[in-house]
Protein backbone atom coordinates (compact mmCIF):
# COMPACT_ATOMS: atom_id res chain seq x y z
CA UNK A 1 0.00 0.00 0.00
CA UNK A 2 1.49 3.41 -0.84
CA UNK A 3 1.63 5.72 2.06
CA UNK A 4 3.75 8.55 0.74
CA UNK A 5 5.83 10.76 3.05
CA UNK A 6 4.65 14.32 3.98
CA UNK A 7 1.42 14.01 4.60
CA UNK A 8 -0.15 13.93 7.85
CA UNK A 9 -2.91 10.42 8.29
CA UNK A 10 -6.04 9.53 10.64
CA UNK A 11 -6.91 6.58 11.76
CA UNK A 12 -10.59 6.81 9.85
CA UNK A 13 -8.06 6.16 6.84
CA UNK A 14 -8.07 9.62 5.61
CA UNK A 15 -4.46 11.87 4.31
CA UNK A 16 -4.14 15.07 5.33
CA UNK A 17 -2.17 17.91 3.21
CA UNK A 18 -1.36 21.21 5.11
CA UNK A 19 -0.35 24.23 3.57
CA UNK A 20 -0.54 27.02 5.87
CA UNK A 21 -3.94 27.51 7.22
CA UNK A 22 -5.90 25.33 4.52
CA UNK A 23 -5.51 21.26 4.86
CA UNK A 24 -6.52 19.32 1.67
CA UNK A 25 -8.61 16.16 2.70
CA UNK A 26 -8.49 12.88 0.92
CA UNK A 27 -8.77 9.08 1.26
CA UNK A 28 -6.06 6.80 1.79
CA UNK A 29 -5.00 4.51 -0.94
CA UNK A 30 -6.30 1.11 1.80
CA UNK A 31 -9.18 2.70 2.02
CA UNK A 32 -9.96 3.31 -1.43
CA UNK A 33 -8.89 -0.53 -1.57
CA UNK A 34 -10.92 -1.34 1.04
CA UNK A 35 -14.14 0.62 -0.46
CA UNK A 36 -13.30 -1.09 -3.93
CA UNK A 37 -15.56 0.59 -7.46
CA UNK A 38 -16.27 4.31 -5.87
CA UNK A 39 -19.55 5.51 -7.84
CA UNK A 40 -20.70 8.25 -5.72
CA UNK A 41 -19.31 10.63 -2.91
CA UNK A 42 -21.80 13.46 -1.23
CA UNK A 43 -20.59 16.17 0.61
CA UNK A 44 -22.86 18.87 1.07
CA UNK A 45 -21.21 20.40 4.10
CA UNK A 46 -19.55 22.82 1.89
CA UNK A 47 -19.36 26.60 4.37
CA UNK A 48 -20.45 25.01 7.32
CA UNK A 49 -18.17 24.87 10.28
CA UNK A 50 -17.36 21.69 11.19
CA UNK A 51 -15.91 19.72 14.15
CA UNK A 52 -13.29 16.62 14.62
CA UNK A 53 -14.45 13.54 14.02
CA UNK A 54 -17.82 14.77 12.55
CA UNK A 55 -19.05 13.60 9.70
CA UNK A 56 -18.72 15.75 6.67
CA UNK A 57 -19.64 13.83 3.78
CA UNK A 58 -19.84 10.12 2.39
CA UNK A 59 -18.61 8.01 -0.08
CA UNK A 60 -20.61 4.87 -1.49
CA UNK A 61 -19.07 2.26 -3.39
CA UNK A 62 -20.37 -0.41 -5.39
CA UNK A 63 -20.52 -3.08 -2.13
CA UNK A 64 -20.71 -0.53 0.56
CA UNK A 65 -20.94 2.86 2.23
CA UNK A 66 -18.93 4.89 3.89
CA UNK A 67 -18.87 8.68 6.12
CA UNK A 68 -16.48 10.78 5.88
CA UNK A 69 -14.97 12.11 9.14
CA UNK A 70 -13.06 15.79 9.78
CA UNK A 71 -9.80 14.19 11.17
CA UNK A 72 -9.08 18.04 12.31
CA UNK A 73 -12.03 21.31 13.30
CA UNK A 74 -12.26 23.46 10.19
CA UNK A 75 -14.52 25.05 7.63
CA UNK A 76 -15.24 23.11 4.20
CA UNK A 77 -14.04 25.86 1.74
CA UNK A 78 -13.92 23.26 -1.15
CA UNK A 79 -15.55 19.92 -2.62
CA UNK A 80 -13.31 18.77 -5.26
CA UNK A 81 -15.41 19.55 -8.65
CA UNK A 82 -13.64 16.65 -10.28
CA UNK A 83 -15.30 14.48 -8.21
CA UNK A 84 -18.28 15.96 -7.49
CA UNK A 85 -21.74 14.97 -8.82
CA UNK A 86 -22.51 19.02 -9.90
CA UNK A 87 -19.00 18.93 -11.72
CA UNK A 88 -16.71 16.30 -13.46
CA UNK A 89 -18.64 13.80 -11.90
CA UNK A 90 -15.59 11.25 -12.17
CA UNK A 91 -15.58 10.02 -8.57
CA UNK A 92 -13.32 7.04 -9.72
CA UNK A 93 -10.34 9.07 -9.35
CA UNK A 94 -10.20 8.13 -6.16
CA UNK A 95 -9.42 5.02 -6.50
CA UNK A 96 -7.11 5.51 -9.77
CA UNK A 97 -5.24 8.24 -7.68
CA UNK A 98 -6.41 8.71 -4.04
CA UNK A 99 -3.26 11.58 -3.17
CA UNK A 100 -3.56 13.00 -6.37
CA UNK A 101 -6.72 13.87 -8.68
CA UNK A 102 -8.78 12.01 -6.49
CA UNK A 103 -8.85 14.72 -2.86
CA UNK A 104 -12.08 15.56 -1.60
CA UNK A 105 -12.16 18.75 0.04
CA UNK A 106 -10.23 21.67 1.55
CA UNK A 107 -10.98 22.72 4.77
CA UNK A 108 -9.52 26.23 6.63
CA UNK A 109 -8.05 24.90 9.79
CA UNK A 110 -9.62 26.19 12.98
CA UNK A 111 -7.33 25.18 15.58
CA UNK A 112 -3.72 24.49 14.49
CA UNK A 113 -2.76 22.69 17.75
CA UNK A 114 -5.11 19.63 16.22
CA UNK A 115 -2.20 18.60 13.60
CA UNK A 116 -0.20 17.37 16.49
CA UNK A 117 -3.51 14.52 17.05
CA UNK A 118 -2.98 13.21 13.87
CA UNK A 119 -0.60 10.56 12.46
CA UNK A 120 2.81 10.08 10.48
CA UNK A 121 3.54 8.09 7.35
CA UNK A 122 5.18 5.74 9.78
CA UNK A 123 2.29 6.04 12.24
CA UNK A 124 -0.34 5.58 9.75
CA UNK A 125 1.39 2.16 8.16
CA UNK A 126 1.65 0.79 11.68
CA UNK A 127 -2.14 1.15 12.14
CA UNK A 128 -3.01 -0.64 8.42
CA UNK A 129 -0.03 -3.69 8.85
CA UNK B 1 -19.63 -18.21 20.61
CA UNK B 2 -16.32 -18.31 18.83
CA UNK B 3 -16.06 -20.31 15.81
CA UNK B 4 -13.15 -21.28 14.41
CA UNK B 5 -12.98 -20.32 10.35
CA UNK B 6 -12.86 -22.75 7.82
CA UNK B 7 -10.41 -22.76 5.18
CA UNK B 8 -11.44 -23.23 1.52
CA UNK B 9 -9.66 -26.70 -0.20
CA UNK B 10 -7.90 -24.19 -2.61
CA UNK B 11 -7.24 -21.24 -0.32
CA UNK B 12 -3.53 -20.67 -1.27
CA UNK B 13 -5.19 -20.19 -5.31
CA UNK B 14 -7.18 -17.53 -4.22
CA UNK B 15 -4.86 -15.59 -2.25
CA UNK B 16 -2.30 -16.59 -5.22
CA UNK B 17 -4.85 -15.12 -7.27
CA UNK B 18 -4.58 -11.80 -5.86
CA UNK B 19 -8.14 -12.62 -3.81
CA UNK B 20 -9.24 -10.24 -1.10
CA UNK B 21 -10.24 -13.18 1.64
CA UNK B 22 -13.16 -11.97 4.49
CA UNK B 23 -14.77 -14.42 6.79
CA UNK B 24 -18.10 -15.17 5.34
CA UNK B 25 -20.51 -18.09 6.79
CA UNK B 26 -17.70 -19.43 8.79
CA UNK B 27 -15.32 -19.38 5.72
CA UNK B 28 -12.37 -17.35 5.15
CA UNK B 29 -13.49 -16.86 0.78
CA UNK B 30 -12.40 -14.25 -1.35
CA UNK B 31 -14.84 -11.20 -1.51
CA UNK B 32 -12.89 -9.34 -5.07
CA UNK B 33 -10.27 -10.54 -7.31
CA UNK B 34 -10.36 -7.34 -9.58
CA UNK B 35 -12.96 -5.53 -8.43
CA UNK B 36 -16.29 -5.85 -8.41
CA UNK B 37 -17.35 -3.95 -11.83
CA UNK B 38 -14.95 -5.79 -13.93
CA UNK B 39 -15.75 -9.07 -12.44
CA UNK B 40 -19.07 -8.20 -12.91
CA UNK B 41 -19.49 -7.21 -16.49
CA UNK B 42 -17.01 -10.05 -17.58
CA UNK B 43 -19.16 -12.68 -15.88
CA UNK B 44 -22.07 -10.99 -17.83
CA UNK B 45 -20.28 -10.61 -21.38
CA UNK B 46 -17.87 -13.48 -21.26
CA UNK B 47 -17.25 -16.29 -18.37
CA UNK B 48 -15.89 -16.00 -14.69
CA UNK B 49 -15.06 -18.80 -12.67
CA UNK B 50 -16.42 -18.63 -8.30
CA UNK B 51 -15.36 -20.65 -5.92
CA UNK B 52 -18.54 -21.32 -3.97
CA UNK B 53 -16.85 -24.92 -1.79
CA UNK B 54 -18.52 -23.33 1.44
CA UNK B 55 -22.03 -24.47 0.06
CA UNK B 56 -23.41 -27.53 1.69
CA UNK B 57 -24.61 -30.57 0.79
CA UNK B 58 -26.57 -33.57 2.16
CA UNK B 59 -27.12 -36.77 0.64
CA UNK B 60 -30.58 -38.51 1.10
CA UNK B 61 -30.84 -41.61 -0.03
CA UNK B 62 -32.80 -45.11 0.47
CA UNK B 63 -36.09 -45.98 1.41
CA UNK B 64 -38.11 -42.77 2.29
CA UNK B 65 -35.90 -40.40 0.32
CA UNK B 66 -38.28 -38.69 -1.60
CA UNK B 67 -41.30 -38.72 1.48
CA UNK B 68 -38.58 -37.23 3.54
CA UNK B 69 -37.83 -34.30 1.03
CA UNK B 70 -41.60 -33.96 0.12
CA UNK B 71 -42.53 -33.62 3.71
CA UNK B 72 -39.39 -30.40 3.88
CA UNK B 73 -39.63 -28.92 0.52
CA UNK B 74 -42.15 -26.59 -0.66
CA UNK B 75 -41.40 -27.36 -4.33
CA UNK B 76 -42.65 -30.97 -5.63
CA UNK B 77 -40.18 -33.27 -6.19
CA UNK B 78 -42.57 -35.77 -7.81
CA UNK B 79 -41.61 -33.47 -10.70
CA UNK B 80 -38.07 -34.55 -10.59
CA UNK B 81 -36.70 -37.06 -13.19
CA UNK B 82 -33.19 -38.45 -12.48
CA UNK B 83 -30.96 -35.66 -13.82
CA UNK B 84 -33.13 -33.21 -12.89
CA UNK B 85 -32.87 -30.25 -9.85
CA UNK B 86 -35.08 -28.04 -8.56
CA UNK B 87 -34.80 -24.19 -6.98
CA UNK B 88 -36.71 -25.44 -3.45
CA UNK B 89 -37.25 -23.68 0.24
CA UNK B 90 -38.07 -24.97 3.23
CA UNK B 91 -40.78 -23.73 5.03
CA UNK B 92 -40.71 -23.53 9.37
CA UNK B 93 -43.60 -23.89 11.03
CA UNK B 94 -44.23 -20.49 11.58
CA UNK B 95 -44.95 -19.16 8.49
CA UNK B 96 -41.24 -18.34 7.59
CA UNK B 97 -38.58 -20.23 5.22
CA UNK B 98 -35.86 -22.20 7.11
CA UNK B 99 -33.44 -22.18 4.12
CA UNK B 100 -34.11 -22.49 0.30
CA UNK B 101 -32.02 -24.71 -1.43
CA UNK B 102 -31.49 -26.72 -4.81
CA UNK B 103 -32.76 -30.28 -5.05
CA UNK B 104 -31.29 -32.76 -7.37
CA UNK B 105 -32.37 -36.08 -7.84
CA UNK B 106 -29.04 -38.55 -8.81
CA UNK B 107 -30.57 -41.86 -8.96
CA UNK B 108 -34.06 -43.41 -8.40
CA UNK B 109 -34.25 -42.60 -4.56
CA UNK B 110 -31.17 -40.74 -4.00
CA UNK B 111 -31.07 -37.19 -3.71
CA UNK B 112 -28.45 -34.08 -3.47
CA UNK B 113 -29.55 -31.14 -1.67
CA UNK B 114 -27.51 -27.75 -1.62
CA UNK B 115 -27.93 -25.26 1.05
CA UNK B 116 -26.46 -22.32 2.57
CA UNK B 117 -23.24 -22.49 4.36
CA UNK B 118 -24.30 -20.28 6.80
CA UNK B 119 -27.14 -22.41 7.49
CA UNK B 120 -25.70 -25.55 6.94
CA UNK B 121 -26.00 -27.08 11.05
CA UNK B 122 -29.57 -25.40 10.59
CA UNK B 123 -30.61 -27.05 8.03
CA UNK B 124 -29.00 -30.17 9.02
CA UNK B 125 -30.35 -30.49 12.46
CA UNK B 126 -33.84 -29.02 10.90
CA UNK B 127 -34.04 -32.12 8.12
CA UNK B 128 -32.72 -34.42 11.00
CA UNK B 129 -35.84 -33.67 13.35
CA UNK B 130 -38.21 -34.71 10.88
CA UNK B 131 -36.53 -37.66 9.67
CA UNK B 132 -38.94 -39.99 11.72
CA UNK B 133 -38.46 -42.53 9.25
CA UNK B 134 -34.51 -43.07 9.67
CA UNK B 135 -34.04 -42.56 5.80
CA UNK B 136 -30.33 -42.22 4.90
CA UNK B 137 -28.59 -38.76 5.56
CA UNK B 138 -24.88 -37.74 4.82
CA UNK B 139 -23.42 -34.53 5.15
CA UNK B 140 -21.03 -34.53 2.09
CA UNK B 141 -20.24 -30.85 2.70
CA UNK B 142 -16.65 -30.84 3.24
CA UNK B 143 -16.13 -33.79 0.99
CA UNK B 144 -17.11 -31.46 -2.26
CA UNK B 145 -16.04 -28.88 -3.84
CA UNK B 146 -18.27 -26.48 -5.82
CA UNK B 147 -16.85 -24.06 -8.81
CA UNK B 148 -19.52 -22.17 -10.75
CA UNK B 149 -18.53 -21.30 -14.27
CA UNK B 150 -21.24 -18.20 -15.23
CA UNK B 151 -21.38 -16.50 -18.13
CA UNK B 152 -23.00 -16.63 -21.77
CA UNK B 153 -19.08 -17.67 -23.03
CA UNK B 154 -19.07 -20.63 -20.27
CA UNK B 155 -20.34 -23.62 -22.92
CA UNK B 156 -17.69 -22.34 -25.15
CA UNK B 157 -14.89 -22.66 -22.64
CA UNK B 158 -16.29 -26.16 -20.78
CA UNK B 159 -16.89 -27.61 -23.71
CA UNK B 160 -12.99 -27.81 -24.84
CA UNK B 161 -12.91 -30.19 -21.70
CA UNK B 162 -15.24 -31.93 -21.68
CA UNK B 163 -16.88 -35.04 -24.16
CA UNK B 164 -20.22 -34.47 -22.58
CA UNK B 165 -22.23 -32.18 -25.22
CA UNK B 166 -23.15 -29.57 -22.81
CA UNK B 167 -25.24 -27.87 -24.98
CA UNK B 168 -28.14 -30.99 -24.39
CA UNK B 169 -27.84 -29.93 -20.23
CA UNK B 170 -30.98 -28.41 -20.24
CA UNK B 171 -31.63 -25.05 -17.50
CA UNK B 172 -31.79 -26.88 -14.29
CA UNK B 173 -30.92 -30.49 -14.79
CA UNK B 174 -27.02 -31.76 -15.06
CA UNK B 175 -25.09 -34.89 -16.31
CA UNK B 176 -22.54 -36.82 -13.78
CA UNK B 177 -19.35 -36.76 -16.08
CA UNK B 178 -15.54 -36.28 -17.19
CA UNK B 179 -14.57 -32.61 -17.30
CA UNK B 180 -11.39 -31.23 -17.31
CA UNK B 181 -8.88 -34.68 -16.85
CA UNK B 182 -11.46 -35.37 -13.45
CA UNK B 183 -14.40 -37.89 -13.36
CA UNK B 184 -17.44 -38.18 -11.90
CA UNK B 185 -18.56 -34.18 -11.82
CA UNK B 186 -21.75 -33.23 -11.30
CA UNK B 187 -22.12 -31.28 -14.83
CA UNK B 188 -25.15 -28.64 -13.83
CA UNK B 189 -26.69 -26.39 -15.88
CA UNK B 190 -27.42 -23.77 -12.46
CA UNK B 191 -25.91 -20.85 -11.38
CA UNK B 192 -26.82 -17.82 -9.05
CA UNK B 193 -26.02 -15.09 -11.82
CA UNK B 194 -28.65 -15.18 -14.52
CA UNK B 195 -25.99 -15.43 -17.11
CA UNK B 196 -26.20 -18.79 -17.91
CA UNK B 197 -23.48 -21.68 -17.55
CA UNK B 198 -22.64 -24.41 -14.84
CA UNK B 199 -22.14 -25.13 -11.67
CA UNK B 200 -19.36 -28.50 -10.77
CA UNK B 201 -19.53 -30.19 -7.79
CA UNK B 202 -16.10 -32.12 -7.49
CA UNK B 203 -14.62 -34.51 -5.06
CA UNK B 204 -11.78 -32.16 -3.13
CA UNK B 205 -9.02 -34.16 -4.11
CA UNK B 206 -9.67 -33.36 -7.92
CA UNK B 207 -11.01 -29.72 -6.74
CA UNK B 208 -7.35 -28.07 -7.97
CA UNK B 209 -7.07 -30.35 -11.46
CA UNK B 210 -10.38 -28.81 -12.33
CA UNK B 211 -9.82 -25.97 -11.13
CA UNK B 212 -6.45 -25.00 -13.34
CA UNK B 213 -8.34 -26.78 -16.34
CA UNK B 214 -11.23 -24.55 -16.60
CA UNK B 215 -9.12 -21.69 -15.89
CA UNK B 216 -6.64 -22.69 -19.13
CA UNK B 217 -9.82 -23.51 -21.06
CA UNK B 218 -11.24 -20.25 -20.64
CA UNK B 219 -8.28 -18.15 -21.62
CA UNK B 220 -9.24 -17.18 -25.03
CA UNK B 221 -12.55 -16.24 -23.13
CA UNK B 222 -10.15 -13.77 -20.97
CA UNK B 223 -11.74 -15.70 -17.92
CA UNK B 224 -11.80 -14.14 -14.59
CA UNK B 225 -11.90 -15.62 -11.24
CA UNK B 226 -14.95 -14.05 -9.39
CA UNK B 227 -15.84 -13.13 -6.07
CA UNK B 228 -18.41 -12.91 -3.46
CA UNK B 229 -19.11 -9.01 -3.83
CA UNK B 230 -19.72 -9.72 -7.72
CA UNK B 231 -21.48 -12.80 -6.88
CA UNK B 232 -24.13 -10.37 -4.88
CA UNK B 233 -24.47 -7.35 -7.80
CA UNK B 234 -24.71 -10.30 -9.84
CA UNK B 235 -27.93 -12.22 -8.35
CA UNK B 236 -29.23 -8.82 -7.21
CA UNK B 237 -29.93 -7.27 -10.98
CA UNK B 238 -31.79 -10.89 -11.52
CA UNK B 239 -33.59 -10.06 -8.23
CA UNK B 240 -32.69 -13.64 -6.56
CA UNK B 241 -33.10 -14.16 -2.89
CA UNK B 242 -30.59 -13.94 -0.99
CA UNK B 243 -30.72 -16.35 2.29
CA UNK B 244 -30.66 -13.75 5.56
CA UNK B 245 -31.19 -10.53 3.64
CA UNK B 246 -34.48 -10.80 1.45
CA UNK B 247 -36.05 -14.10 3.25
CA UNK B 248 -35.50 -15.35 6.40
CA UNK B 249 -37.36 -17.43 9.33
CA UNK B 250 -39.93 -14.94 9.54
CA UNK B 251 -40.75 -14.26 5.64
CA UNK B 252 -42.94 -16.22 4.22
CA UNK B 253 -42.61 -17.53 0.14
CA UNK B 254 -45.68 -15.92 -0.74
CA UNK B 255 -44.93 -12.94 0.57
CA UNK B 256 -41.32 -13.73 -1.18
CA UNK B 257 -42.43 -13.99 -4.42
CA UNK B 258 -41.79 -17.56 -4.21
CA UNK B 259 -45.29 -18.60 -4.82
CA UNK B 260 -43.84 -20.70 -8.25
CA UNK B 261 -42.05 -23.00 -5.72
CA UNK B 262 -45.00 -23.33 -2.98
CA UNK B 263 -46.73 -26.16 -4.45
CA UNK B 264 -50.19 -27.29 -2.81
CA UNK B 265 -50.94 -30.39 -4.90
CA UNK B 266 -48.56 -32.23 -2.10
CA UNK B 267 -48.48 -31.64 1.37
CA UNK B 268 -45.23 -30.11 3.62
CA UNK B 269 -44.47 -28.86 6.66
CA UNK B 270 -46.70 -25.93 7.15
CA UNK B 271 -48.85 -26.12 3.56
CA UNK B 272 -52.09 -25.72 5.38
CA UNK B 273 -51.25 -22.22 6.73
CA UNK B 274 -49.54 -21.24 3.46
CA UNK B 275 -52.51 -22.35 1.57
CA UNK B 276 -55.13 -20.01 3.98
CA UNK B 277 -52.60 -17.00 3.22
CA UNK B 278 -52.33 -17.94 -0.30
CA UNK B 279 -55.86 -18.00 -0.38
CA UNK B 280 -56.65 -14.73 1.95
CA UNK B 281 -53.67 -12.59 0.16
CA UNK B 282 -50.60 -11.49 1.40
CA UNK B 283 -50.09 -8.19 2.85
CA UNK B 284 -46.87 -7.31 2.33
CA UNK B 285 -44.68 -8.34 -0.68
CA UNK B 286 -40.49 -8.24 -1.71
CA UNK B 287 -40.55 -5.70 -4.74
CA UNK B 288 -37.53 -5.03 -6.56
CA UNK B 289 -36.47 -0.94 -7.29
CA UNK B 290 -34.46 1.25 -8.90
CA UNK B 291 -33.54 4.71 -7.67
CA UNK B 292 -35.08 7.57 -10.19
CA UNK B 293 -32.45 9.84 -7.58
CA UNK B 294 -28.93 9.46 -7.62
CA UNK B 295 -28.33 7.47 -4.22
CA UNK B 296 -27.66 3.52 -3.27
CA UNK B 297 -30.16 1.87 -1.05
CA UNK B 298 -28.70 -0.41 0.96
CA UNK B 299 -29.74 -3.30 3.28
CA UNK B 300 -31.74 -2.05 6.36
CA UNK B 301 -32.73 1.05 4.97
CA UNK B 302 -36.18 2.26 5.41
CA UNK B 303 -38.46 2.25 2.78
CA UNK B 304 -40.74 5.36 3.02
CA UNK B 305 -43.89 6.63 1.25
CA UNK B 306 -45.09 9.84 -0.67
CA UNK B 307 -46.12 11.10 2.69
CA UNK B 308 -43.12 10.11 4.23
CA UNK B 309 -44.64 7.05 6.49
CA UNK B 310 -42.12 4.13 7.01
CA UNK B 311 -43.64 1.71 4.97
CA UNK B 312 -40.95 -1.17 4.61
CA UNK B 313 -37.28 -1.93 4.72
CA UNK B 314 -34.70 -2.73 2.21
CA UNK B 315 -33.68 -5.99 2.06
CA UNK B 316 -30.86 -5.71 -0.42
CA UNK B 317 -29.26 -3.37 -2.32
CA UNK B 318 -26.17 -1.38 -4.30
CA UNK B 319 -25.34 0.04 -7.46
CA UNK B 320 -25.93 -2.03 -10.78
CA UNK B 321 -22.56 -2.35 -12.69
CA UNK B 322 -25.32 -3.21 -15.74
CA UNK B 323 -27.83 0.03 -15.26
CA UNK B 324 -25.22 1.91 -13.13
CA UNK B 325 -27.75 3.05 -10.69
CA UNK B 326 -28.90 1.85 -7.33
CA UNK B 327 -31.34 -1.00 -7.17
CA UNK B 328 -32.54 -2.98 -4.51
CA UNK B 329 -34.99 -5.11 -2.99
CA UNK B 330 -37.31 -4.96 -0.12
CA UNK B 331 -40.67 -5.45 1.36
CA UNK B 332 -43.54 -3.24 1.14
CA UNK B 333 -47.60 -3.40 1.67
CA UNK B 334 -49.13 -4.95 -1.04
CA UNK B 335 -50.95 -1.62 -1.94
CA UNK B 336 -47.37 -0.44 -2.65
CA UNK B 337 -46.15 -3.52 -4.47
CA UNK B 338 -47.23 -2.68 -8.26
CA UNK B 339 -45.26 -2.04 -10.84
CA UNK B 340 -44.45 1.88 -11.33
CA UNK B 341 -45.37 3.02 -7.69
CA UNK B 342 -43.44 5.32 -6.33
CA UNK B 343 -41.58 5.40 -3.39
CA UNK B 344 -38.70 6.74 -1.36
CA UNK B 345 -35.52 5.26 -0.02
CA UNK B 346 -34.21 6.88 3.55
CA UNK B 347 -30.61 7.24 3.07
CA UNK B 348 -29.10 8.57 5.71
CA UNK B 349 -30.80 12.22 6.08
CA UNK B 350 -32.08 12.77 3.39
CA UNK B 351 -35.50 10.52 1.30
CA UNK B 352 -34.41 9.83 -2.20
CA UNK B 353 -37.03 9.00 -5.09
CA UNK B 354 -37.39 5.50 -6.02
CA UNK B 355 -39.92 3.39 -8.41
CA UNK B 356 -40.54 -0.53 -8.05
CA UNK B 357 -39.83 -2.42 -11.18
CA UNK B 358 -40.55 -5.86 -11.84
CA UNK B 359 -37.31 -7.97 -12.00
CA UNK B 360 -35.46 -9.29 -12.76
CA UNK B 361 -33.48 -5.66 -13.03
CA UNK B 362 -31.75 -6.38 -16.16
Amino acid sequence: MNVPEGLKYSSEHEWIKIDDKIATIGVTDHAQSELGDIVYVEVDTVDEDIIKDKVFGSVEAVKTTSDLFMPISGKVIEFNEKISEDGDDNPALINEDPYGGGWIIKIEIQDMEEIETLLSADEYKNLIG
Amino acid sequence: MEEKIKSLVLEQKHIDLGGRMVPFAGYSMPIQYSGVVQEHMQVREGVGIFDVSHMGEFYISGKGSFDLIQKISSNDASKLEIGQAQYSCMPNEKGGIVDDLIVYRMTDDGYLLVVNASNLEKDWNWISKHNTEDVSMQNQSDKMCLFAVQGPKAIDALQRITDVNLEEIKYYSFEVGSIGGVENVIISATGYTGSGGFELYVDNADALTLWENVMSAGEPEGILPIGLGARDTLRLEKGFCLYGNDIDETTSPLEAGLGWITKFSKDFINAENLKKQKEEGVRKRLVGFVMTERGIPRSGYDIVDLEGNVVGNVTSGGQSPMLEKGIGMGYVPKELSKKGTKIKIQIRKKQIAAEVVKVPFV
